[in-house]
């Protein structure tokens, strides 16, 4: 199969605040499209997911791969189609970048531990439970299939003596 | 356009000061860069980056009535300013505890020391008059690394009353 690496849209492109529809067909294009995305992604410097509408196909597919970060709890290489999210619990706050949105990082608070019901490229249904940076990256490209970006949920700079849930105390 | 100006604003704050000192300066075709406002000890303060095709003195003349008028002080500076040269940071260092003489001269020779280069600092006196609380968060990137701050941070003498926390900034992007 061949892969190509697709053009990114870039905010305010109005087209990043439209909401995706489910897929509904699992077949040969759908392939072809995942290969690209994950050929995007990969493209991009230190990018660890990458949403369909984020290239301009306005369906629910995320892939997600966080397994480059060193000592970080993951799945490896994720595919998510249709995700949503069937639990969740803690609050943290961290740095989000985007590749929608060059040139700017802000900090977004997000659930610690999510419980993920998706498809993969195949079909097959599967749920994930996963925590800290991989499901902040499963949240903040999910957001992007309901239009949002991570300006839409940043959290003030100053006063930000958020408790984090990995300190080291002196 | 190509010059770029710092232009520093210092007063009593009141509703409506940015407002107005924007407009001044749209009004007379400059155009506004990166900024940065908070209140200080109940001061209004204001750093802005204005880009203007013309002299300093240009400047101090579309300033003065909109400053006077509001009471302001105001400084101008012709700077070197680029945009979209954002550095990172890579590292947050947060510091609360007892407010005490000398806790920023110990904690950032300490970390400067070890190869902090500052990006932002912001810091705050909250509590009371009685018992003052100081909070300081400091953003910067780790130019020897963050090992070489934890244990910098170690020898750091600021009493039991003051806790420092080091964390590490590990940017998601996606």
């Amino acid at each position: 199969m061949s892969m190509a690496v697709l053009e990114i849209l870039v905010y305010p492109d109005q087209r990043l605040k439209q909401k995706s529809q489910p897929v509904a067909v699992f077949d040969e294009s759908l392939l072809q499209f995942v290969a690209d995305l994950e050929e995007t992604m990969r493209a991009g410097p230190g990018g660890v997911g990458i949403a369909a509408p984020q290239v301009g196909r306005f369906e629910r597919i995320i892939l997600v791969d966080v397994s480059c970060k060193p000592k970080i709890k993951n799945h490896g290489r994720l595919v998510m189609i249709n995700p949503e999210i069937s639990e969740q619990e803690g609050n943290v706050v961290g740095r989000e970048g985007c590749m929608s949105v060059p040139d700017f990082t802000g900090n977004v608070a997000r659930w610690d531990r999510i419980r993920v019901k998706s498809f993969d490229e195949f079909g097959s249904a599967r749920t994930h439970t996963m925590e800290g940076y991989e499901a902040r990256a499963v949240q903040h490209e999910m957001d992007h299939l309901d239009g949002l970006l991570f300006l839409d949920r940043l959290v003030s700079r100053r006063g930000s003596l958020f408790p984090r849930k990995v300190y080291k105390k002196n | 356009m190509k010059n770029w100006f710092m232009l520093t604003l210092v007063g009593k704050d009141q509703a409506g000061i940015v407002a107005k000192i924007s407009a001044a300066l749209y009004q007379e075709n400059c155009n506004l860069g990166e900024a940065s406002m908070t209140r200080l000890g109940g001061n209004f303060t204001i750093m802005l980056m204005v880009q203007f095709d013309g002299l300093t003195e240009t400047l101090d003349r579309i300033l003065k009535p909109v400053s006077d008028s509001l009471d302001l002080r105001y400084h101008v500076d012709s700077i070197d300013g680029e945009l979209h040269h954002h550095r990172e940071p890579d590292v947050r260092i947060s510091v609360h505890g007892a407010d005490k003489a000398g806790i920023v001269a110990e904690v950032t020779r300490v970390l400067a020391g070890a190869g902090l280069d500052i990006l932002n600092l912001e810091s705050d006196v909250a509590g009371t008059n009685e018992n003052p609380l100081y909070v300081m968060n400091i953003e910067g990137v780790a130019v020897n690394g963050i090992p070489a701050l934890n244990e910098a941070l170690k020898t750091l003498d600021c009493g039991e009353d003051v806790e420092v926390h080091l964390s590490e900034i590990d940017i998601l992007r996606g």
